[in-house]
């Protein structure tokens, strides 16, 4: 079932077009990734989702309800996390959810309830009583969401939520997203970071505020075209350097390795024969899977 | 030429806090070293005393060739610091924040000029060097800010997430600038959350709970724990030590 659908909207901010006809969905039950660097338009699309800002021309619908014109039917549905969460530093994590839970209008029977089933799945139980100040990264996230989930929304939007946050808390995050998932909430979540889209269901790259691609992570995989190798040389500097002559391919320097990146249609034998000739030996070469970066390199050319 | 970083059972306590714990590592000049972990694990502590900014508690160690209890100041002066948070001044054109770096350095006006135009050159800042920093996109300023940061030639340079969030082509430059600045001898000490930047790095530790708990290059690394990719070797080494505790 589709529960947030959008649909052409376009945002100028002056001259600056922050998002451009852009349109996706998203379903219940399911986390659709909107992954693209700083200045990619997120951010201004996230915000006009939520019914923060006014946009140009196009139209963005919650649970069917128009966020330009309903905006009071889509409140309780949604649950946003800015990028900036403002946490009350010198508030305990309890306190914190309290206010936003005064916020919200809840009352104390629903709160204590509620508020016990928020520490369950964050893990953040044992810290209640800790300032929210003190709290490590990957904590305070998992607070911010928590403050974001305390009136159940059925639709959370979360403007890059685990940036600055080490893996292994990032991974626990994203298994908070899964948990809420399977309880039915739609999750739309955007990142610069790949390896993150490679976790959500869907994924819409952004780019210069239009869309590049949508799909599942396998489906924007295979978008890629031609072959990456990466070979083992050293030092990378002066095969780097013999590489760059070689034709139809492209070359970067990856760790203590190369990675080439042959396009689609170039004669593989001649470019083998060259880094033959170069005098890498052929258990050197090793084909690898292109990551979703090198797909979205290649859509950002296009 | 000494090793960029040499260091042998560092500790540093606050209280009864260990915050860095009995570390050793030797890093050679020009590598360009990966140093991970997970937040709160001790790294930036261990950064700040590799900087001389703090003392350590016990243990010896050099950065540059100088000695990090005695020689603070000079390893001050032989290193640079570049981050993502790095403070540009919005409102200065790129080429007076460089000018305001090079004072901050004590730079002569002779070779403040000299570096700047060198830096320009080398880092192709010329198309956007005289326009306000805080108009710049993302990429740019990250540029700018690593020009700043080498305008003293420093033979070390710590980048903390110097990518993050930056479109992948102008990543990908990035980088191609920073494998040429250590081919050039400079020692690049990154620290990432992010694992598609600590596979460009020539080695890698992952700290944890104070402690160095691997050093290796990224893919032996991934080889030796038979897990598909750095991400998950990360998140397995730390998380099965988070199981033990």
């Amino acid at each position: 079932m589709i529960s947030v659908e959008v649909d052409n909207l376009s945002k100028t901010y002056g001259t600056v077009k922050a998002v451009e006809r852009f349109s996706f969905t998203a379903g219940t039950q399911e986390i659709v990734a909107v992954a693209g660097p700083d200045g990619a338009g997120k951010t201004s699309l996230f915000r006009s989702l939520c019914g923060l800002i006014r946009f140009d021309d196009g139209r963005a619908a919650i649970s069917g309800h128009d966020v330009q014109r309903e905006l009071d039917r889509i409140k309780p549905l949604l649950g946003y996390m800015p990028q900036t969460f403002s946490l009350y530093h010198d508030l305990s994590v309890e306190e914190n959810l309290r206010f936003y839970a005064g916020l919200f209008g809840l009352n104390k029977r629903t709160f204590d309830t509620k508020k016990e089933s928020l520490y369950l799945f964050s893990g953040l139980g044992p810290f209640r009583n800790r300032p929210a100040g003190k709290l490590s990264g990957g904590m305070k996230q998992k607070l911010a969401l928590s403050c974001a989930l305390i009136h159940d929304p059925r639709i959370l939007i979360l403007d890059e939520p685990t940036t600055g946050v080490d893996p292994l808390s990032r991974r626990q995050f994203w298994d908070i997203l899964k948990e809420l998932r399977r309880a039915g909430a739609t999750i739309i979540v955007s990142t610069p970071y790949m390896d993150e889209v490679a976790q959500a269901d869907r994924a819409v790259f952004m780019y210069m505020g239009s869309k590049l691609a949508e799909g599942t992570p396998a489906h924007l995989a295979a978008l890629y075209q031609g072959q990456v190798y990466q070979v083992d040389v050293e030092p990378t500097s002066a095969h780097l350097q013999t590489f760059q002559q070689i034709g139809g391919i492209d070359v970067r320097r990856f760790g203590s390795a190369l990675h080439v990146q042959v396009a689609a249609g170039t004669d593989i034998v001649a470019v083998f024969a060259a880094l033959a000739n170069a005098g890498v030996a052929r258990e050197n070469i090793h084909p690898i899977s292109p990551g979703l970066e090198d797909v979205f390199i290649q859509l950002m050319g296009k | 030429m000494p090793p960029a970083v040499v260091i042998e059972n560092l500790t540093k306590r606050f209280g009864d806090f260990t915050a860095v714990d009995d570390i050793s590592l030797t890093v050679p000049p020009g590598e360009i070293f990966g140093f991970l972990g997970a937040n709160g694990a001790g790294k930036t502590t261990a950064i700040r005393m590799l900087c001389g900014l703090l003392l350590p508690t016990s243990g010896r160690g050099t950065v540059n060739g100088f000695d990090i209890f005695r020689e603070s100041e000079k390893i001050k002066k032989s290193i640079g610091y570049m981050s993502q948070k790095f403070s540009l001044y919005g409102d200065l054109t790129g080429r007076e924040n460089l000018a305001f770096y090079g004072a901050v350095y004590r730079l002569s006006a002779r070779r403040l000029k000299d570096r700047i135009a060198e830096v320009i050159s080398h880092l192709d800042l010329a198309s956007f060097v005289d326009r306000p920093a805080g108009s710049l996109p993302v990429g740019w300023r990250q540029r700018l800010a690593l020009g700043a940061a080498i305008l003293h030639r420093p033979a070390m340079l710590f980048l903390d997430e110097p990518t993050g969030g930056v479109d992948p082509v102008f990543r990908r430059r990035f980088w191609e600038i920073l494998y040429t600045m250590a081919d050039e001898g400079t020692t690049l000490f990154v620290t990432t959350h992010y694992m598609d930047e600590a596979e460009f790095c020539r080695r890698i530790s992952i700290m944890h709970r104070g402690r160095i708990i691997e050093v290796g290059n990224p893919g032996a690394l991934v080889a030796k724990y038979g897990q598909p990719d750095l991400q998950e070797t990360f998140i397995s080494l730390i998380s099965g030590r988070e199981n033990d505790a």
